[in-house]
């Protein structure tokens, strides 16, 4: 039977599984709308922007693994579609963006609500199409799900002309895609898998450095399985927390900028280092020439060969998905009648405790005012460490990465490569979408909640009760912390004025507002707030205006350059 | 690569957004007529090649890479030279273009037009030889570029 475009749009959606797709419709895209309409395969969830669509698709793909689906307009609708598509591009997150394009006789003419998306997004994609031949529209989105999900992850957006929903073709789903430019490695070359093996039991001073790719490749186990094996120190970037359970003494806490002054010292110092799923990102090893300074040697485990050797010189690279390199390295390391070195383990290990006794992360306790930072300690204790957390960008997500210990993969949600201001709401409902019975808690600033504050109506259409949690300073934190730091204190417009009540504007959306003032008022609002297991809850924490995340490394500055309180 | 609409801007907008330096830029079908093929002529040390080589094999479009200039290979570049060719000039053009063993493809009473393929360094040459004054227009096509002998690029 001949189908439109449309409904072999709709097809391909449920030939794929997906439960929901976020979007808004808009001209371009009508005939599809008109196809979800008449289908209950999956779940239509309307937005209030289609950025918010995106990071909702985006947080639901982060939090249960699968590829998120988002829908909007051509022209205005796609361009708000592509900080979304940039946020999951740099955290390597696999969506299906579909956007609806002009009629494809309009295309070139300027035509109303015309825009080049595949132009505009080429460098923001891990690949993109424009669908002319509705013969094309069933084996495209294949190839965008199969690109999207396999090898390292990424989005890809799949455009449709207007005429093409209209046209009518047979529909066959093909069962399987394949590409003759696209084959991603999977196994790591034997041969270097076994000389990074001896590198790792001839190691004095190892570190294991983990990274998103950890997260990504579900490969928390083989990673706790590896690292307790060996007994060795283990750390995590931003995107990687929750890969190794946090409140285990072998982790070191998160490193880089921010990160702890064991994990930093360690990373500096160590003689191996066993780099996994991460990338030497500026964040995290801060200047490569102060990092080279002390001599160590790297293996480098990477999905992606673009990532090995590009801002560091690796002496071991192994290419390929990170659970089986681990459990290959594993299986090795278990077989083999060499042993880690105990005693220079043991030697080393102190080090790291001397350096953990610093004890970083310490903040004034007794302080009149709320300190972020026991907002975060408290929302620990109260949801016992099990909650899902995303958050915004900025002090707050720091202090969230620091303080909220995960021991489980996919429970941090953040825009860790792009820094998305206005991520955490709208990625905290397709967490809640995921999982709909779990607690998910957005910690965000007064000024990332206000880029996408209009999706309180979405969570209120959807009944999705999430526990937002805002660290209100009246500041642009991170920004004001800079300005203090390295501008001389001069706050260029980083103070932010005429705040609404945020309590009443959530009552106004139908949910629960809180406004917390005293630091004896945190535990008892937020321990009220998560008991309302069916409504969202506001809490807006009126915290320390001048508190500021420790420890830091200055830009361009190196690991052991830590400014500490 | 994949003869698709769009997949040489995928190429050069990764050369533009990684800042890559590109000299030079061709790319037609091949026989194959699903494949287009490209040369592409760049600059920078071994770690920037290796990346570049990398960044392309990570395209979807592009299928296969390789460094022409690891091995042995033959370069080539095809350009068409205007030049005044008005009394005493007239026997000097053709005389240049002979040397270089050009070919007057197009001939007015005021001009000649020379056609010239080689490797860069020689078309290069060439209009170094030539008087400045005496060059009314130049354009190249970019160098395409083969390995010698038994070395193939072939999907």
């Amino acid at each position: 039977m001949e189908l439109t475009g449309a409904e072999i749009v709709v097809r391909c959606l449920a030939e794929e599984g997906v439960e929901f797709v976020f979007g808004y419709p808009g001209g371009a895209v009508l005939n599809i709308y008109d196809e979800v309409f008449k289908q209950n395969k999956f779940k239509h969830v309307l937005v209030r922007h289609e950025q918010a669509a995106v990071h909702a698709a985006d947080g639901y793909a982060r939090a249960n693994g699968r590829t998120g689906v988002a829908l909007v307009t051509s022209g205005p609708g796609a361009t708000n579609a592509v900080t979304g598509i940039a946020t999951a591009y740099m955290d390597s997150i696999p969506l299906v963006v579909i956007s609806g394009q002009v009629p494809t006789a309009a295309i070139g003419m300027d035509a109303f609500q015309e825009v080049d998306m595949v132009g505009i997004t080429r460098p923001c994609v891990k690949h993109n199409f424009l669908v002319k031949d509705v013969k094309d529209v069933a084996v495209t989105i294949k190839k965008a799900f199969y690109l999207a999900s396999t090898g390292r992850p990424g989005p890809v957006v799949v455009d449709i002309p207007k005429d093409v929903t209209q046209h009518k073709t047979e529909f066959v789903y093909p069962k399987k895609v394949s590409m003759r430019s696209y084959n991603p490695v999977i196994k790591g070359h034997p041969g270097q898998v076994k000389r990074a093996v001896q590198m790792i039991l001839d190691a004095k001073r190892p570190m294991i450095y983990t990274g998103g790719g950890v997260i990504l490749s579900n490969a928390s186990e083989e990673l706790t399985q590896l690292t307790r094996l060996l007994g060795f120190p283990c750390t995590s970037t931003l995107m990687g927390l929750g890969g190794y359970p946090a409140t285990d003494p072998l982790f070191t806490g998160m490193l880089g900028m921010h990160g702890t002054y064991e994990a930093n010292m360690a990373m500096q110092h160590c003689d191996v280092l066993i780099a996994i799923g991460a990338r030497f990102d500026d964040r995290v090893i801060g200047n490569p020439e102060h990092f080279f300074q002390d001599g160590r040697r790297i293996i480098h485990i990477d999905i992606d060969p673009t990532s090995i050797a590009k801002r560091v010189k690796v002496d071991v690279p192994i290419v390929g998905n990170v659970k089986d390199v681990l459990a290959e390295m594993t299986k090795l390391i278990q077989a083999s009648k060499e042993k880690p070195d105990r005693p220079a383990l043991k030697t080393w290990w102190t080090q790291i405790e001397l350096w953990r006794s610093r004890d970083c992360l310490k903040y004034d306790r007794d302080s009149s005012l709320i300190k972020p930072q026991y907002v975060i300690e408290k929302m620990y204790e109260v949801t016992r460490g099990e909650a899902y957390v995303t958050s915004d960008v900025g002090q707050h997500q720091m202090w969230a990465a620091q303080y909220y210990k995960f021991d489980q993969p996919r429970h941090w949600i953040n825009s860790g490569g792009l820094g998305t201001m206005g991520f955490g709401m709208p990625a905290a409902m397709g967490v809640q979408f995921a999982h709909p019975e779990a607690t998910v808690a957005c910690i965000t600033g007064e000024g990332s909640i206000q880029m996408n504050i209009q999706e309180l109506s979405t969570c209120k259409q959807f009944n999705l009760p999430l526990k937002i949690i805002l660290l209100n300073n009246r500041y642009l934190g991170m920004v004001r912390q800079w300005q203090e730091f390295f501008y001389g204190n001069r706050y260029a417009e980083s103070y932010m004025d005429a705040l609404p009540d945020f309590a009443k504007l959530s009552e106004s959306y139908g949910h629960v507002g809180m406004k917390i003032e005293k630091p004896e008022d945190v535990e008892g609002a937020l321990k009220e707030a998560f008991a309302m297991k069916e409504r969202l809850v506001f809490m807006n924490f009126i915290t320390d205006q001048a508190e500021n995340v420790y420890p830091m490394i200055p830009a361009g500055k190196g690991l052991s350059e830590m400014i500490l309180v | 690569m994949e003869n698709e609409a769009g997949a040489l801007s995928r190429v050069a907008g990764l050369f533009s957004a990684r800042g890559y330096n590109i000299e030079s830029l061709t790319v037609a079908p091949t026989e194959d007529e699903t494949l287009s093929r490209m040369t592409i002529v760049t600059r920078g040390s071994d770690d920037v090649i290796e990346q570049i080589t990398k960044q392309l094999n990570k395209l979807i479009d592009v299928v296969k890479v390789v460094d022409l200039s690891e091995a042995g290979h033959i370069e080539r570049e095809l350009m068409l030279v205007k030049v005044r060719a008005e009394g005493e000039w007239r026997e000097e053009m053709k005389r240049m273009s002979d040397i270089f063993r050009g070919r007057i493809v197009d001939v007015t009473d005021k001009t000649y037009t020379i056609e010239l393929t080689g490797a860069g360094y020689k078309l290069d040459a060439f209009l170094e030889a030539l008087d400045k004054g005496a060059i009314l227009e130049t354009v190249r096509t970019g160098a395409s570029g083969i390995g010698r002998g038994e070395r193939i690029l072939k999907i």
